[in-house]
Formats: structure tokens, sequence, C-alpha cells
């Protein structure tokens, strides 16, 4: 049927390659070069990571040989008896939860209530303001770390460590949180509030009994992106932190080079599963409220759509 | 529809500006001023003694001399010039090979995805939310190579007939390869994720009408399917590229040979050293210019694309 196969002689083909051929070229089905491609790429960017949390549980030092299953690296992060014991895992953990904690509440309602100001303020400066928002998603967190690094150390004298991790991690999460709310705000609409008015609630009740309860899902959601991208975030910490501020990411752009110790890898384990599990639960919310009000697409797709 | 007359529409003037109020200042101390600061200590002056850096807050009192000396730096050959084209050579590779491993898998998943396609969305947006690091830690330990230990990622090369020596991955001509892999493999889900948007809003009727004309698989591919998809390649190529330029841990991390540094290492280090913040500020005011430069290129496409569309 296709060319390759009409312009290579018929005899050279052995038939084991033949069948294999036939089972890419197959002009019915599927086209199975690009199903196995894209499960190859799958499986290379996801078996790395599997191998790192496989070797986290590895009885031995080794990196490259498992040798058993054991559990001493993670408790070489908190049992001081432990053999392995690192002091300076805990803190580390310590400060990147401290952190993402902190960040969830203080980004959520600047960036709710921004959404919400932005959505509904037909003013000359809702346009600019609008546009604001948008740049901490392009920057690169290089030059957003340089930039609170300077003002810092030169205008508001803030000793780096973690109140500036604090304010660098509201700052880059706060565009996130915005466009979360945001889609669900064009999504419900203006009606309900419109109504709630009509009938003589004030904006701040039409806001509070009305907008709100219907916003309640994109709100909980935003908690859990807030915390998994802060949880992540390497750049901006690194540049505000000055001492007794080393998150997890921070020690293992430290450690990662340094003569193998898979407690690392237990940390790195940790941490991916509490910002897989906060998506998850970001996805889940998601998902019951577009099953009600939404489009019958699946959050996931949705997300990558870039319509969250 | 009739609009409440006097006090809700009054109320509603102060109201929502109101709300946004926080999250505006917040911006306006946290992100527009330090970028102000960039400004303001790479054109500001410098303590003699401790070579401190004198940020000039008003713009009359700038001065140019720190600024022109590191942006001639760039001009003349020499380290600095030498870490921009790297950089310059390793984001062009790693978006080439992002575009060809990202498109097929984004076009499969976009059109055949069917059934699955739930399933290969999740796990395609998976890395999103694996801390870089933590991808990047899991290659450290895929390519250690240890005396008597080629590590794992040699060793599955080894089983095939193209490797006979283990290779060392952080050293010579294949760190160079090694940094890009990391690259690649660091940033290509935020390649393919708004190709996929695209490729998944191609309307399929227009590929009907383009196989019921007569036109071959092959090239309604290159004259309908690649023309329409043209914006989401460049958007996933902007959207890593942007952060590409900053980059300065996945080149640490994957060799952390100084034959593999970038412009982000050259502004860690300025800044990281006694007396040379004012060079990483004129450094980072300089990459940023570039990165704008990219940008706006990008949007006055982006917009002639849709005047284009609208004809």
């Amino acid at each position: 049927m296709t060319t390759a196969e009409a312009t290579l002689p018929r005899e050279a083909v052995s038939p084991r390659v033949g069948r294999l051929r036939s089972f890419f070229s197959n002009p019915w089905g599927k086209p199975r070069f690009l199903s196995v491609w894209t499960w190859l790429y799958i499986i290379w960017t996801i078996a790395p990571v599997v191998i790192a949390v496989q070797f986290s549980f590895n009885s031995g030092r080794s990196r490259s040989t498992f040798q058993g299953f054991s559990t001493q690296w993670y408790e070489a992060i908190w049992n001081s008896a432990s053999d392995s014991f690192d002091d300076t895992l805990l803190p580390a953990l310590m400060q990147s939860l401290k952190l993402a904690l902190l960040t969830m509440p203080i980004a959520t309602a600047l960036g709710v209530g921004l959404a919400i100001g932005l959505a509904r303020w037909r003013g000359r400066g809702a346009g600019a303001a609008n546009f604001l928002m948008l740049f901490p998603l392009v920057t690169p967190e290089i030059v957003m770390g340089v930039s609170m690094f300077l003002i810092f150390s030169n205008l508001y004298h803030f000793r780096l460590g973690t109140t500036a991790q604090l304010l660098g991690h509201v700052t880059f999460s706060l565009s996130y949180v915005v466009i979360v709310t945001r889609g669900r705000l064009f999504a419900i609409g203006r009606d309900y509030e419109d109504a709630a008015m009509d009938l003589g609630a004030s904006p701040a009740d039409a806001l509070r009994r009305v907008l709100l309860p219907l916003l309640a899902p994109a709100i909980l959601s935003s908690f859990f992106i807030v915390f998994a991208i802060s949880i992540d975030d390497f750049v901006i910490s690194q540049f505000l932190c000055a001492q007794g501020c080393v998150t997890i990411p921070i020690k293992i752009y430290s450690a990662a080079r340094n003569a193998g110790n898979p407690s690392l890898n237990a940390l790195a384990t940790i941490m991916m599963m509490l910002s897989l599990l906060s998506i998850t639960v970001a996805l889940l919310i998601l998902r019951r409220f577009n099953r009600r009000h939404g489009t019958g697409r699946s959050a996931v797709e949705d997300l990558a759509r870039f319509e969250i | 529809m009739p609009t409440p007359e006097g006090g809700i529409v009054g109320q509603r003037r102060w109201y929502y500006p109101a709300l946004a109020a926080p999250g505006i200042v917040w911006l306006l101390l946290l992100f527009i001023m330090p970028f102000y600061a960039i400004a303001a200590v790479a054109f500001g002056g410098r303590d003699a003694i401790f070579a401190q850096p004198i940020p000039a807050w008003n713009p009359l009192e700038w001065q140019f001399d720190t600024f022109s000396a590191t942006a001639s730096e760039l001009l003349t050959s020499g380290g600095l010039q030498a870490q921009f084209l790297r950089t310059l050579t390793y984001v062009a590779l790693s978006v080439v090979i992002c575009l060809v491993v990202g498109y097929p898998v984004a076009y499969y998943i976009a059109r055949y995805g069917g059934r699955l396609k739930i399933l290969l969305l999740t796990l395609m947006i998976a890395p999103f939310w694996m801390s870089y690091l933590m991808r990047m830690l899991a290659w450290v330990n895929l390519l250690a190579v240890k005396p008597g230990d080629p590590g794992l990622f040699n060793r599955l090369l080894l089983l095939t007939p193209f490797l006979h020596d283990p290779i060392n991955w952080s050293s010579g001509t294949v760190s160079n390869l090694t940094v890009v892999l990391g690259l690649v493999y660091g940033y290509i889900p935020f390649f393919i994720l708004p190709l996929y948007a695209a490729l998944d809003r191609i309307d399929k009727s227009q590929l009907e009408a383009s196989r019921d004309m007569g036109a071959s698989p092959a090239s309604t591919f290159w004259r309908v399917t690649l023309p329409l998809s043209k914006q989401g390649i460049l958007a996933g190529a902007v959207i890593i590229t942007l952060p590409m330029f900053g980059d300065y841990y996945t080149p640490n991390l994957m060799t952390a040979s100084p034959e593999n540094t970038m412009m982000g290492n050259a502004i860690d280090l300025a800044l990281q050293g006694q007396g040379q913040q004012q060079k990483g500020a004129a450094l980072t005011l300089l990459l940023s210019a570039f990165i704008a430069a990219l940008m706006i290129y990008y949007l006055v496409s982006v917009s002639r694309a849709a005047k284009e569309a609208q004809r």
C-alpha cells in the first residue's frame, strides 16, 4: 500500500521484518509508529523518576544496583538513632512544608480577590492590572530571584531567610491562583450576582453569599496548586536564602552530585508524593465541579488545554 | 438588562477595585519595584572600600559604566561571550529536539488518543508536578560513573551493540550532550502541552476536506495540519525558551563542569560573589532585554496570525 513497500524489492524482506512492517504501516488501524513513539516517550519521562524512587528503598548505598528492600534511608531523615542519620534532611523537609503551608492561604486570598476584582471591575486600571498579573508567569525565575534578592538587600533591608522566601513564593504563585479562579468566574457568569443584587443584596452580600460559595471549588483547588508549586520551587528559594532556610530542592541541588546517599532520594520522593497528592486533590475538586457546572470535559483535559 | 440605579452602581465603582487592590499592591511592591531595583543597582555606583553596590534610585543619577563594560564583554570574545553563545546553542538544540520528539507525541494524543486520551494526558502532565530538581536528581543517579560502577544508563547502553566502553557523561564533548539531554528532559512537557492544545483545536472537518479534495495523508499533514499548529509550536518554543535562558541549575547538576556553564551561571556566580552584584544586575538586565525581544516577536506573530485568520 505505502510507497515504502513499493520501492523495496520484495525478496529483500524477511518474513519477520515484513510482519513488523505491516504492523507499523497498516493503513486502517491507528498509526502504530506514532503510538509506539508516544509510549516510548512516556516511559522515557517517567522511568528515571520511578528508578530514583526505587533506589530510595535500596538496602545498600548503591544508586545503580538494587540490593534489597529497606526503609533505612527514610529513617535516616528523622530517626537520630539510625546509622545513616543526616541531621540536615529533616530541617529541609520542615522548611519546605512551612513555606508551602504559609504561602497557601496568603497567595489564595490575594489571588482570589485580584481575580474577582479584575473580572468585575470595568475601570481604566483593570486592563493594566490584568497585564501586570500575567508578567510573573513569563518572567524567568532567575530574573525574579535576582530582582527580589537585590531589593531585599538594598532597599527593604530585609534579612534574607524564611520571611523573604515566603514573600517570594506568594509573588510567583499569585498569578496561578488568578488564572484558576478567573476561569471559573467566566464559567459561572454574572447572572447569579446580578440576580442577588436586583433583589437588594449589596455587592459585599452578593460576594459572600452567592459568588464565594460558587467559587469554593476553584478556591480550594488553588490552595492545593499553590502548595504544589511552592514545595517544588527552587530558584527563588535559593536566591532568598541566607542561612537556616534550606528547602528540599536546595538540599537536592547542593548534595545531588556528592557521593551517593539514597537519603536524598528518600527526601525527594517524599516531596514528590506531597506535590502529586495535592495536585490530584486539586484535580478531583475541579472535576466534581465540572460535572455539575461544566463543559463535560475532564479536568485533566482542561488543564492540558490551558483552560483551567 | 435593567441596571439598578444609584446606590449599587456607586458602591460597585469602588468595591471591585478594592478587592483587587491588595494583590495589585503586592505585585507592585514585590514584582515591579524589585525589577526596578535591578536597574537601580546596575546603573548605580559602588562603595570603594567594601565594593557594595550603591543603588541609584533616581534615574537622573544613573551611570552606565558597569553596564556598558558588561555589554562590551558580551560583544568581545572571551569567557562571557563564550557562555552566551553556548547558551544560545544549547537552547536552540533543545528546542529542535523537543520539536522532533514532542510533535509526534502531541499529534498522536490529540488525533488518536481515543479511549486512552485521559490516561495519556495524565501521564504526559505528571512530570509537570514532579519537582524539576527531583527529575534532574533521577538523571544524576542514572548517569553517575564511579570506579567499578558504570552507572545504570551506561549499563543499559552496553547491552546494545553501539557501545563498548562506558561513557563518562560529565566531561569532554559528551558533557554538552548531557546538558542538552537534561534541558530537553526537563522542559519538554512544557513544550508538548501548548502544542497538544493547538492540535486538539484543529477542526477535523478541515482535514477531511483536504482528503476529499484528493490530498494524500502526507500532504494533508504538510499543508493543513502543520500550518494550523504553527502557533502551538511557537507558543511551546517560547514557553520553554524563556526559562532555559535563565537556567543555571541544569548544567550544574548534570555535569558541574565549567565547560558547560550558561548565562544563568554567570548571573548566579556574580550575585554570590562579593562586589559583583552590579555586574550580576547588568547581566540580568541584558538577559531580560533579550528575552523581552523574543516575547515581542512572539506576540507580534500571534496578532498577525489572528488578523490573517479574520480575513
